[in-house]
């Protein structure tokens, strides 16, 4: 199929039309058609995208010049008497008839491709990924002989809420002042000048890591509502379903290492357009390294070493604050999904500190258990880090230990 | 045409509120659809306002679901359809000889229950954008997928179902009295297979309506029962499944789209025929080509699911189904180019608006077709691929085939001819604009920007930034039409119309005078 | 002539108005029916739900295949307990009667109940996982600050396609305290 005449002509046609189609990386990229993506499976899918697409113009071209020629010739001025016919047995069966066969020639390679993508079976990497508001979970599952790994960890967005977010988060229709005078700082420009914003929306914290040259087996679920697990260059989308497992996979090949960037596809919830996917293939000897590492420090247990002062605790804290409780909590604690802290009795009185510690292990109402999320140290900083910002003052410097508890 | 009669019209707000008169009422219809299309446009404006440039600028990413889910709802049943049941009561007591609609007080209450269902839905976009605290209006998307519109539905999604609810009833209503209108009005004579296309498109619209509003009321109830009774439909903890939801929904769903777009064809089919001079090609062919449409339709909802995890058959039964809708829409297609080919071709306003469509509805369809093939589905389920198909298919299909229609008939309804200069102005601003709004909206999709993203990565600014102008436009040149329909209906002023209005126009509607007075076919015309 | 339009009008309400509550009634009965096709086809992995009390007779081990079986556990995110499998993956030959362990240990001062929602991919092999045991049957009440170990009873059946050669079976653990004693009827997230 991929070597027919039709298909080259449309090949070369779309390559005139269009630049940087079949860059594979995302850095280069195409704002106009379907990205061919790297591996085979997604590559197939890009032939029968353009396949169907060229068909499809064909078909519509045609019909659009029997219209304006008929706009152009039939016109009253030209032919001022009108035909009579408005039956035609034969033309009627026929133009039933051909679009049918049309249609059966794009089923063929159409049914070729679906059973392919279906097939899952006989992966070296199972990967879970688990999508929740508004974030993205990936936990290792098997890779080659190894069945028991337990190696996990979660994906944020990297790009700062302050580059994008109104900080008036209430929700009404017109924001009042300048952005000078909500955020206190101006906006960074955004443009693909800007190396800190060229990948806006686009970047993570922690990547989903792969090997090239192995099928890997996607687990895909979800915690909350439903998301949508969507890489574009490995033609991978998937609903993640709270409660139920869905099954997808790639296969990278060896010589397509590298960065791919994919996005949430199903509406989630307010920050559905902040979760994006990251991910990074690594050569196989790499990424077998990088995965003992994470097997050696998930065995070792979480980290409990006691923070020195209050500084350390609450430069970790800061970080873990806009990467995981600022999209809900705002930038400054101001509220927004989330209560607001500043302020806050819960915050302020040193009585509440271990309620406010459980509720942020086991979570309470709309607030999710973060148990899973994060380590026990970190959330000692996280939770000394609001007890000491947005104005609050809640006591004293809280060590893994006392979470522990 | 019986001058006795017009003592019983009454007069000032009783004319309209208890009015049982079809033309009456769907003038009602009109306008309410009229409006709510102004309203959902506005909507759509705030929509494109937050993404004529990246970052969030204008409204919170909350309320921009807000928006996008609003926008939908209305547009699909405050503008879409009330539009195409307001043209049914014009014009199908008139196509068939019918004195008024089978069932008059029904047709009142049909008509009076939209307005409080979207007084209901549209106050919870109020409060949300003015109100004290921000309550959250609907932000689910108009497909109010499970869980999202269930355990993590705001407060005002009881507004919704509610709503809903109403709004179904109103429309089971309407279709019934089609239904009963069309099988037992029509004038001596008017046997099926001679009734116009449009009542015929409509009929089959109606059984459409009556098979699938009960499955979405339904559906809602199952969302109330789960939020506030304990039940589990679609919660997994409890035995449910939100999956579930969506085979409901699509049910519902996909015979939706075909009671949105077979009106239109029905309308189409009565103008190019006029305007070419010359009768509807395959008149037959197109009665069977809606029917198995309809009938269609009914086996392909889960195309809208394929990203959802379905067993392989399941994806190739839904995928040759779907693939097989093209061919009745084909011969729709065809048959309208084969009315105009040799035909004594002119342009008036109603036929350029038609020719739009078939052009435009045309591409819509065959992206249609590029998503039904399952494989490519997947890379452009929900991205703005879909968006720009549905809106192909509804704005420049469905809408513009009610422009077309307020067009050919206005003269019928009001007795003066429409304004032409601001008609023309109406028409090439809407076509331009709709193209630049909605065709680059395939480029982003294909390039992989997702549906309903309030904030988007730096490679899809630029279209975004023609997009959003080519909304603004599109906003803006509707209200040349409202002009053209203040300046007829109300002022009045312009050509007055002769019965006929177009030349030799076939229909029975164009045997009375225009404008049609309050009561016409007292006495049944005797069609031959 | 007017009382005989009124009754054939009445006549085709009467037909529509019977077929609007038939298909209202239909929407709920497509709760059931895709219940139904979910067992068929294994959609979304539903494995059975109630125990399988009679192994087929003479089932024998088919020691020349094994399919590698994963257990994956999850918890709901408002669902506190500690929950995990004892042996993440296990081998199995198709045929063969195996038994597998759970941990849940509730660590708050509150007696809680769980109900655990089971899910399998390839969803194809659904319908030849077996259970003859399980947890999941039945709602798993748990006093607060206790531990306790849930067995599940499985077999393959022969019949599971050759291709079929990794089965993940997947948990979600939900806290349904609420439900189960009665304080429904409250929006869960709210």
């Amino acid at each position: 199929m991929q070597s027919t005449l039709f298909h080259r002509a449309a090949a070369l046609l779309t390559t005139l039309m269009l630049s940087g189609v079949a860059a594979a990386d995302w850095t280069q990229r195409s704002a106009e058609n379907m990205r061919p993506g790297v591996t085979a499976l997604s590559q197939e899918v890009y032939s029968l995208h353009m396949i169907i697409l060229w068909i499809c113009t064909a078909i519509g071209l045609l019909v659009f010049g029997l219209i304006m020629w008929s706009v152009f010739a039939h016109r009253k001025s030209k032919n001022p008497v009108p035909a009579k016919f408005h039956e035609n047995v034969v033309l009627e069966v026929v133009w039933t008839i051909i679009p049918f066969f049309i249609l059966i020639g794009m089923a063929i390679p159409a049914t070729r491709v679906l059973i392919k993508m279906d097939d899952s079976s006989e992966a070296a990497l199972t990967v879970k990924v688990t999508g929740s508001q508004w974030k993205w979970h990936y936990e290792y599952l098997a890779y080659e002989d190894d069945n028991n790994i337990h190696v996990g960890f979660f994906s944020n967005l990297a790009t700062k809420p302050e580059i994008w977010e109104r900080p008036v988060l209430s929700g009404g229709l017109f924001p009042i002042g300048t952005a000078q005078e909500r955020v206190g700082a101006e906006r960074e420009p955004l443009s693909t000048d800007n190396e800190n914003t060229f990948n806006y929306m686009l970047e993570v914290d922690n990547k989903l890591i792969l090997p090239a040259g192995q099928k890997v087996r996607f687990l895909v679920t979800a915690d909350d509502v439903i998301h949508s697990f969507w890489v574009p260059d490995f033609s991978v989308k998937k609903d993640a379903i709270p409660g139920f497992v869905n099954e997808t996979w790639a296969e990278i090949p060896e010589d397509a290492t590298g960065l791919y960037r994919g996005q949430c596809a199903e509406l989630c919830g307010r920050l559905h357009a902040f979760m994006p996917i990251v991910v990074e293939v690594l050569p196989q000897e790499e990424f077998a390294a990088w995965l003992d590492e994470q097997k050696e420090a998930a065995a070792s247990g979480p980290d409990m070493t006691p923070f020195a002062n209050m500084e350390a605790a609450m430069e970790m804290g800061q970080g873990i604050y806009q990467r995981a409780c600022a999209m809900c909590h705002g930038a400054e604690g101001q509220g927004g999904i989330g209560l607001s802290f500043q302020g806050s009795d819960l915050m302020n009185n040193p009585d509440r500190r271990q309620e406010n510690i459980d509720i942020l292990i086991n979570g309470r109402g709309a607030m999710p258990s973060f148990r899973a999320q994060l380590s026990p140290k970190e959330i000692a900083a996280v939770i000394t880090y609001q007890r000491h910002s947005f104005g609050n003052s809640g006591g004293d410097l809280i060590q893994p230990e006392d979470v522990a508890k | 045409m019986a001058d006795h009669h017009e003592h019983h019209a009454p007069t000032g707000l009783k004319r309209w509120l208890f009015s049982t008169n079809h033309k009456d009422i769907g003038s009602l219809y009109l306008w309410f659809s009229f409006i709510m299309f102004l309203i959902g446009g506005l909507l759509a404006m705030v929509i494109r306002t937050e993404l004529l440039y990246p970052g969030m600028q204008v409204v919170d990413p909350d309320f921009f679901n807000q928006m996008t889910t609003t926008h939908g709802l209305i547009m699909v049943f405050g503008a879409v359809m009330p539009a195409f049941v307001g043209l049914a009561n014009w014009m199908i007591p008139l196509m068939i000889g019918a004195p008024d609609m089978a069932l008059p007080r029904m047709n009142n209450w049909s008509f009076w229950i939209l307005p409080a269902a979207f007084a209901i839905l549209v106050s919870s976009v109020l409060m949300s954008a003015f109100g004290p605290g921000h309550p959250q209006a609907p932000n689910f998307g108009w497909t109010f997928y499970a869980p999202l519109s269930t355990t993590y539905g705001p407060a005002s999604t009881d507004f919704f179902i509610l709503s809903v609810h109403m709004m179904g009833i109103s429309s089971i209503m309407g279709a019934i009295n089609v239904i009963v209108t069309v099988l037992n009005m029509r004038a001596p004579g008017m046997t099926m297979m001679k009734m116009p296309l449009f009542v015929w498109t409509w009929l089959i619209t109606a059984f459409l309506l009556i098979a699938v509003m009960p499955v979405l009321a339904g559906a809602v109830t199952m969302m109330l029962t789960d939020r506030h009774f304990g039940t589990s439909f679609f919660n997994a903890a409890g035995g449910g499944d939100p999956v579930l939801f969506q085979h409901i929904f699509w049910f519902f769903g996909h015979p939706e789209v075909y009671i949105m777009i077979l009106p239109a064809f029905g309308v189409v089919s009565a103008i190019i025929p006029t305007f070419a001079r010359k009768p509807l090609f395959g008149y037959a062919s197109m009665v069977y080509a809606t029917g198995s449409i309809a009938l269609l339709s009914f086996v392909v909802w889960a195309h809208h699911m394929f990203a959802v995890g379905m067993p392989l058959a399941g994806m190739l039964f839904f995928m040759y189904m779907t693939m097989l809708i093209s061919v009745p829409t084909g011969v729709k297609v065809f048959n309208w180019v084969a009315t105009m080919w040799r035909g004594s071709l002119t342009f008036e306003l109603p036929m350029k608006w038609a020719i739009a469509f078939v052009i435009l509805f045309t591409i819509g369809g065959l992206s249609g077709l590029m998503l039904a093939i399952t494989p490519a589905d997947i890379q452009y389920h929900d991205s703005y691929f879909v968006v720009a198909h549905f809106h192909y298919v509804l704005v420049s299909g469905a809408i513009f085939s009610m422009f077309a229609a307020v067009y050919y008939w206005l003269p019928k309804w009001t007795g003066v001819m429409y304004d032409k200069f601001w008609g023309e102005v109406h028409f090439w601003s809407s076509l331009l604009s709709v193209n630049l709004l909605f065709f680059p909206m395939h480029f982003v999709g294909l390039a992989g920007m997702p549906r309903r993203y309030a904030d988007y990565a730096l490679q899809f600014a630029d279209y975004n930034f023609w997009i959003s102008i080519g909304g603004f436009w599109f906003g803006i040149s509707q209200l040349f039409l409202l002009w053209v329909l203040i300046k007829a209906c109300f002022l009045k002023k312009g050509e007055k119309a002769t019965a006929e209005v177009w030349e030799n126009p076939e229909g029975l509607e164009w045997t009375v005078p225009s404008p049609a007075p309050f009561h016409t076919f007292d006495t049944p015309p005797v069609v031959k | 002539m007017s009382e005989n339009l009124d009754q054939r009008n009445r006549r085709i309400i009467k037909k529509l108005v019977l077929t609007v509550a038939g298909m209202f009634v239909f929407a709920f009965a497509m709760v059931p029916l895709y219940n139904v096709l979910c067992d068929i086809t294994g959609l979304n992995g539903k494995t059975n739900s109630a125990a399988i009390t009679h192994v087929p007779e003479g089932m024998e081990a088919d020691e020349d295949r094994s399919v590698l079986v994963q257990f994956v556990t999850r918890n709901d995110p408002h669902m506190p307990w500690l929950f995990e499998p004892m042996e993440r993956s296990v081998r199995v030959h198709p045929g063969e009667i195996k038994a597998v362990n759970f941990r849940v240990r509730n660590d708050t001062d509150r007696d809680m109940i769980s109900q655990a929602i089971p899910s399998l991919a390839p969803g194809l092999a659904a319908s030849h996982f077996k259970k003859t045991q399980c947890f999941c049957f039945d709602q798993q009440p748990l006093a607060a600050h206790s531990e306790q170990v849930m067995p599940m009873i499985f077999y393959i059946d022969p019949s599971i396609p050759k291709h079929v050669t990794t089965i993940t079976l997947s948990y979600t653990l939900f806290d349904i305290t609420d439900r189960a004693s009665g304080r429904a009827g409250e929006v869960a997230a709210r």
